[in-house]
């Protein structure tokens, strides 16, 4: 089998050639306007990494048969929480852990709605949404400082490598976790125990019960582990992006991590992909913005990200396949 | 072989709410031998093998594993004992290889980290010891039927089931992949490994069982051997009463065609084709029955022609008309009725009251709308006629559709679809999952459509059904009709070859 | 044969199956304000003078209880669209997006148009803002069908979309450029365009006729029922029964002005109101309710949308057109969104200013579930929820409590009437009555 023919095969080629003409383009840009391109596409990293974390929540629950829609939820407090904890203890790294263990807390709400009470779990997530803004809502005072966000880590000489050391190895930990996290996801997805039986369970929960595989309990876990990522997520938010708080600051990312989910046809590989073309969408969005190329007027920029989600969706929804058991409770007979 | 019990239960009783599903079953499984467990839909065979897997709890009773009392609370427990189950609907991951179905629950792995070459490794040892072939690398849902239950007899064994429970296996199969069945549990057999066989056919029985248990409502009524019985005494036994084992009626009055399907195509993915140029002709006043293994097309064939699915090619006539396609309104307003396969899901909708269910296809027309708005009235001075025409137990027509038994939501499908003006009648599995009564009330009512100068195309998986009743039988096989025969001239072995996919040896055609 | 008592379902029936509906909603409203009053007490809140005041901010005289009435009206407009498409087996989370463009659009043909007597021009402005509405609600309702994309999402990021378009427009082209405004927003509308709040008097006597037309149609429906009084044509016969009530309504009426002179200059003494503020606008939303409610119920089209809701195989099977319904469904539930919109600037606002109602999009989830997702349920969880909502303000001032405490009661309340199952374990009820059977919506796939 020739090279190509085995790209095809491994559904890689569109993929692939895609990258390909986009890294040219990356470069030529980067010949032509240095400053310009490292702005970009140092804000594609960022402003993908909440996005492909919320994914991979969205993921790893989905993967396991409960869709969860209330990563936007989980978000927020998380960043509410996260920030909350650092005007009180200083500490980042706590900060961050409670980030993520309400995350995880609001998590395990979604899996007792979706997997114990059984309830519509399109609903759960609308009530961990809801839920999320008024708490957050109800309990933030404006005006509160904290000791400051999350410092970039240098990773060494890697660093100084032109075009892609600043951008790819001078990123806070969050940054390179969330990266880390997109490999070890596929990993642990594909080609473990755990990782079998989860996908199992999404697929035909009813087969892995009849092989002893417990599928309440792979379920729980599952949405569990996977809040704890969405509350990574809003800890970065508000820990190591903006370094402070504001209402309903997640604005939709939530959302547009489901459809960043979709369109990677539900692997971490995939959706990290496409969350840096949405990175890359809002990165260009402010460059516009900043560079007032084009006159239009901010609103109709600002709209770029919810656009790209529609289309995304519009092209992808139907087609792609979630796993067969996404969205129904299970019922042990 | 001594009479060691591998297996025995006693007094185990299961309730559920309104039903006692077992009721004080005892029974036993010697080693190396095949047990057939026989009833008819409803009487608690699967309920008990469920409980012995450990997916329900008893209510009441012991289960002993060769003479030591056992408790099963999970299909962990009983794997660990030695037990494997293949369900009617297999329980198999449609996009998993065989492998990883095979593996899952029982992975091989290094560290939670899968080595599925071991794995493949050791599949293929089995499957040489066996005699089970099938490729470790396929994916699960491009496999044939026949196929995939390889792989499920494959997963117990590579648990080291010593106990086989196979529940229906051979609704699925065409003859001749029955008869490798049973030759893979009789060589499952002569190493050792013990088999309950459930099933609701009386031949099968009589042909691989070595004693034979009968149950009806929830209780084990007889207990014998083949050679101590014949199939009307276990059919009586099954039912409790005289049982006609074949239909009574009188010959065919056919006159012209009333509905054509001409060279109708349906794409699946890749080149092939689901439905694969069909022609075929129902005149009024026949029956016309399609036979083949389930998943040669049927399925799709009777939507495409009922106006559930889209049609690639080809033409449909009613009555002469050309039909337009995917359009249920304009074939039932023509003349067509459909008793559909599923009936829950396509006949029905189960939290409706059984006002609106019987109206489902003519809530439009008036006597039932009134200018803007539904007469009900009307509505429910017509439920009621049928209710009673029609003899479907309930007590009364408000009640949701939901609440009624199987058999009684299959006559409201028929009542609701015979009551209007019928041309043509596509009846697709109309007695799946019905008690004898109800089986023998849709045959008779068949007949007298029939009768009454009614087309009627009969789509069953029952190759019995279709020889009794039909005139004339088509049989499809991969999406194509190999044959179309006189029904009095085809014999089963005939038919069965046919479905399996030999061309036919004698070239017989009816008059089209 | 059918028993001939439970052949017809008679008055008994029907209280028992209100009842049995009612119960749960209303449970999971208790157990919501309870859990709030934990939240306040950890506060360092009394959650009885809260709630004290939160009652009084809402009907305590006649300005708190107008402005309930009229917080109350959009919600049940949001309520209506989202319970709506919920009977299609649609999620329209999207009731904002389509509100606010309703909203703009009245607001434009409000101040835009000129010189229309307001018979004209009130209903322009209305049905213009519910159109626009509806063409909202079609996008996804559109690629739902033709592409399967999921409604959850496409009407999230829809509602982001139309904060901007509107925020743009009110900035931009529409905006109030009179002399000493910066602010974004539109011109005042033109008072032809303004739907007025008349005051009435609740005096003994009209309190009296009410409760006598209302007495008077029980009794009136159920001799018709037992005598098997039959009219072939049925909206004849509604309009019959409704010229009898108001008739006899009016005949009482003009007997006791004639019988007692001084009667209907007596206020009504146990009520802290001098007159009653009537707004219109929600008139006009109790009056889509009943329409609503018909559409469903009564008609075929109702028939055929609810079929889609509950099982789309067996609608298709039926001959209904389910692709057509589902963008119908969307259509209709963006127009009754849109319709809100139009009535809030109309009857409220009298503008469009960005910034309004932020968050209507999930309070029309809440007041669909908690009015079970029955037209005529939503009347009263929207005024509950628009009480609560009308009366933080007071709450806030004298009791000191941030309003935000009302969000999370109201995500309280979702969740208790969507874990049903907590709150009937709460009260001892059983197994789920048929009476309460909701289908909602399943992920992602095509069902």
């Amino acid at each position: 089998m020739n090279f190509i023919t085995h790209l095809r095969t491994k559904k890689l080629l569109v993929p692939l050639s895609l990258g390909l003409i986009g890294l040219i383009v990356v470069i030529v840009s980067f010949i032509n306007n240095p400053q310009s391109t490292q702005a970009v596409l140092g804000s594609t990293i960022r402003q993908s990494t909440p996005i492909i974390l919320g994914a991979l929540c969205g993921i790893m629950c989905e993967r396991a048969g409960v869709v969860n829609i209330g990563i936007e939820g989980q978000m927020l407090l998380s960043a509410f929480i996260g920030f909350m904890a650092n005007v009180w203890t200083g500490n980042l790294f706590i900060s961050v852990l409670a980030g993520m263990a309400t995350g995880a807390l609001l998590g395990l709400l979604l899996a007792f709605m979706s997997v114990t009470l059984k309830l519509d779990q399109i609903i759960g997530g609308t009530v961990i949404n809801i839920l999320a803004l008024g708490l957050t809502g109800y309990f933030y005072t404006a005006g509160l400082t904290t000791a400051g966000k999350i410092q970039p880590l240098t990773l060494g000489f890697l660093a100084k490598i032109p075009l892609v050391g600043p951008i790819l190895f001078r990123n806070p930990p969050i940054t390179y976790t969330a990266i880390i996290l997109v490999f070890v996801l596929q990993f642990v997805l594909f080609k473990t125990t755990w990782g079998l039986r989860t996908r199992a369970v999404g697929e035909h929960p009813r087969a892995a019960d009849t092989l002893g595989i417990n599928v309440f309990t792979t379920r729980y876990i599952n949405v569990i582990l996977g809040g704890a990522i969405a509350g990574l997520a809003g800890a970065f938010l508000t820990l190591e992006a903006v370094g402070s708080f504001e209402r309903a600051m997640t604005n939709g990312r939530g959302f547009v991590a489901l459809a960043v989910m979709i369109f990677g046809k539900w692997t971490p590989l995939g959706a990290w992909g496409a969350a840096l073309l949405f990175g890359f969408a809002n990165a260009m969005q402010t460059q516009f913005q900043f560079m007032g190329t084009f006159n239009i007027p901010h609103q109709f920029i600002g709209m770029l990200p919810y656009l790209l989600t529609i289309i995304v969706l519009a092209g992808f929804g139907g087609r792609a396949r979630p796993p067969a058991a996404d969205g129904s409770p299970y019922e042990k007979e | 072989m001594a009479n060691k019990h591998v297996l025995e239960t006693k007094n185990v009783a299961k309730r559920f709410p309104g039903v006692l599903a077992n009721d004080q079953i005892s029974m036993y499984l010697n080693e190396g031998e095949i047990l057939a467990i026989l009833g008819e839909n409803g009487a608690g065979k699967t309920t008990l093998l469920n409980i012995i897997y450990g997916l329900y709890d008893q209510d009441e009773g012991e289960i002993f594993i060769n003479g030591e009392k056992t408790t099963i609370n999970n299909s962990h427990d009983a794997i660990n004992q030695g037990i494997g189950m293949v369900h009617q609907h297999f329980m198999l991951v449609p996009v998993f290889s065989v492998t990883e179905n095979i593996i899952l629950g029982s992975e091989v792995s290094e560290a939670g980290i899968l080595d599925l070459n071991k794995a493949r490794r050791k599949i293929l040892e089995l499957t040489d010891a066996y005699g089970l072939e099938v490729n470790p690398d396929a994916i699960v849902e491009d496999l044939p039927v026949g196929v995939q239950q390889r792989v499920e007899i494959l997963k117990a064994l590579f648990r080291k089931a010593r106990i086989l429970i196979l529940d229906e296996p051979t609704a699925v199969l065409t003859p001749q992949e029955i008869e490798e069945l049973f030759w893979v549990m009789r060589e499952l057999k002569s190493k050792g490994v013990s088999i309950i066989f459930i099933t609701h056919k009386l031949k099968e029985v009589m042909e691989i069982a070595d004693r034979i248990m009968v149950m009806r409502r929830g209780k084990v009524v007889g207990e014998t051997r083949p050679s101590e019985t014949n199939k009307n005494e276990l059919a009586n036994m099954m039912v409790g009463r005289e049982v006609l084992l074949r239909v009574e009626k009188e010959l065919a009055q056919p006159e012209e065609p009333v509905f054509e399907i001409n060279d109708l195509v349906i794409h699946k993915s890749e080149g092939r084709n689901s439905v694969d140029h069909v022609s075929l002709t129902v005149r009024a006043g026949e029956i016309l029955g399609i036979a083949g293994v389930q998943g040669n097309g049927q399925t799709e064939l009777v939507e495409a022609i009922t106006g559930l699915r889209p049609v690639d090619g080809g033409t449909i006539l009613l009555d002469g008309k050309k039909m337009p396609t995917e359009n249920p309104r304009a074939l039932t307003e023509n003349g067509m009725a459909h008793i559909p396969e599923d009936r829950q899901k396509h006949g029905l909708v189960l939290s409706y009251p059984l006002t609106d269910n019987l109206i489902l296809c003519s809530y439009y027309k008036s006597p039932f709308v009134k200018g803007l708005t539904r007469n009900n009235d009307a509505i429910e001075a017509y439920s009621e006629k049928l209710i009673e025409d029609f003899d479907i137990r309930t007590p009364s027509p408000f009640i949701p559709a939901s609440n009624l038994s199987g058999g009684n939501q299959q006559k409201l499908i028929v009542a609701r679809e015979l009551s209007r003006d019928v041309k043509i009648l596509i009846a697709n599995q109309p007695t799946r999952g019905l008690d004898v009564g109800s089986i023998e009330y849709i045959h008779r009512t068949l007949i007298e459509m029939r009768d009454r100068g009614v087309g009627i195309l009969l789509v069953s998986a029952e190759l019995d059904e279709i020889m009794s009743l039909s005139d004339r039988i088509a049989v499809i096989y991969e999406g194509e009709i190999v044959a179309t025969l006189d029904a009095k001239d085809a014999t089963r072995e005939e038919l069965g070859l046919l479905m399996a996919g030999s061309k036919k040896e004698r070239s017989i055609e009816a008059e089209v | 044969m059918p028993d001939e008592n439970i052949n017809k379902p008679g008055a008994f029936f029907w209280l028992k199956q209100l009842w049995l509906s009612v119960r749960v909603p209303l449970a999971a409203v208790m157990l919501a304000l309870l859990v709030g009053a934990l939240i306040l007490l950890i506060s360092d809140i009394n959650p009885l003078d809260a709630y004290a005041a939160l009652f009084k901010g809402a009907f305590g005289n006649e300005k708190y209880l107008q402005r309930t009435l009229e917080k109350a009206t959009p919600l049940i407009f949001s309520g209506l669209a989202v319970s709506f498409a919920f009977k299609a087996g649609l999620f329209n989370i999207g009731a904002q997006g389509q509100l606010l463009m309703g909203a703009l659009t009245s607001a434009t043909i409000g101040f835009m148009v000129t010189g229309l007597p307001p018979l004209i021009h009130i209903p322009l402005a209305l049905f213009g803002g519910a159109l626009v509405g509806a063409l909202y609600g079609a996008i996804p309702g559109a690629l739902k069908t033709f592409t399967g994309a999921h409604e959850v999402i496409t009407t999230i990021m829809l509602n982001y979309i139309a904060i901007n378009i509107t925020d743009y427009l009110a900035d931009g082209p529409l905006k109030d450029n009179s002399p000493g405004n910066i602010v974004a927003r539109t011109p005042r509308i033109a008072d032809s365009a303004v739907i007025p709040t008349p005051q009435t008097s609740l005096t003994v006597g009209i309190l009296i006729v009410l409760i006598v037309m209302i007495l008077a149609s029980i009794v009136f429906f159920a001799i018709l029922k037992k005598i098997n009084f039959k009219i072939k044509n049925r909206i004849l016969l509604f309009f019959l029964r409704l010229a009898l009530v108001i008739g006899l309504g009016v005949g009482v009426g003009l007997l006791l002005k004639i019988i007692l002179p001084g009667f209907y200059t007596q206020p009504v003494g146990f009520l802290p109101y001098e007159a009653i503020p009537i707004p219109i606008g929600f008139l006009i939303a109790v009056a889509m309710s009943g329409v609503v409610w018909f559409l469903l119920m009564r008609t075929s089209f109702g028939f055929e949308i609810r079929t889609v809701g509950l099982n789309q195989h067996a609608a298709k099977y039926a001959g209904i057109r389910v692709r057509l319904m589902i963008v119908l469904a969307m259509v209709i539930s963006g127009f009754l969104a849109g319709m809100g919109g139009s009535v809030e600037t109309q009857g409220i606002v009298y503008r469009y200013q960005p910034g309004f109602n932020v968050g209507l999009g999930f309070d029309g989830i809440t007041i669909a579930l908690l009015g079970r997702n029955h037209p005529l349920g939503v009347i009263p969880a929207a005024l509950l929820v628009g009480a609560m909502k009308a009366g933080s303000n007071v709450m806030q001032f004298e009791a000191g409590v941030p309003s935000e405490i009302i969000d999370v009661i109201q995500a309280l309340m979702l969740f208790f009437v969507a874990a049903d199952v907590i709150v009937r374990w709460v009260i001892g009820a059983k197994e789920k009555s048929e009476a309460e059977q909701i289908k909602l919506t399943t992920g992602w796939g095509n069902q």
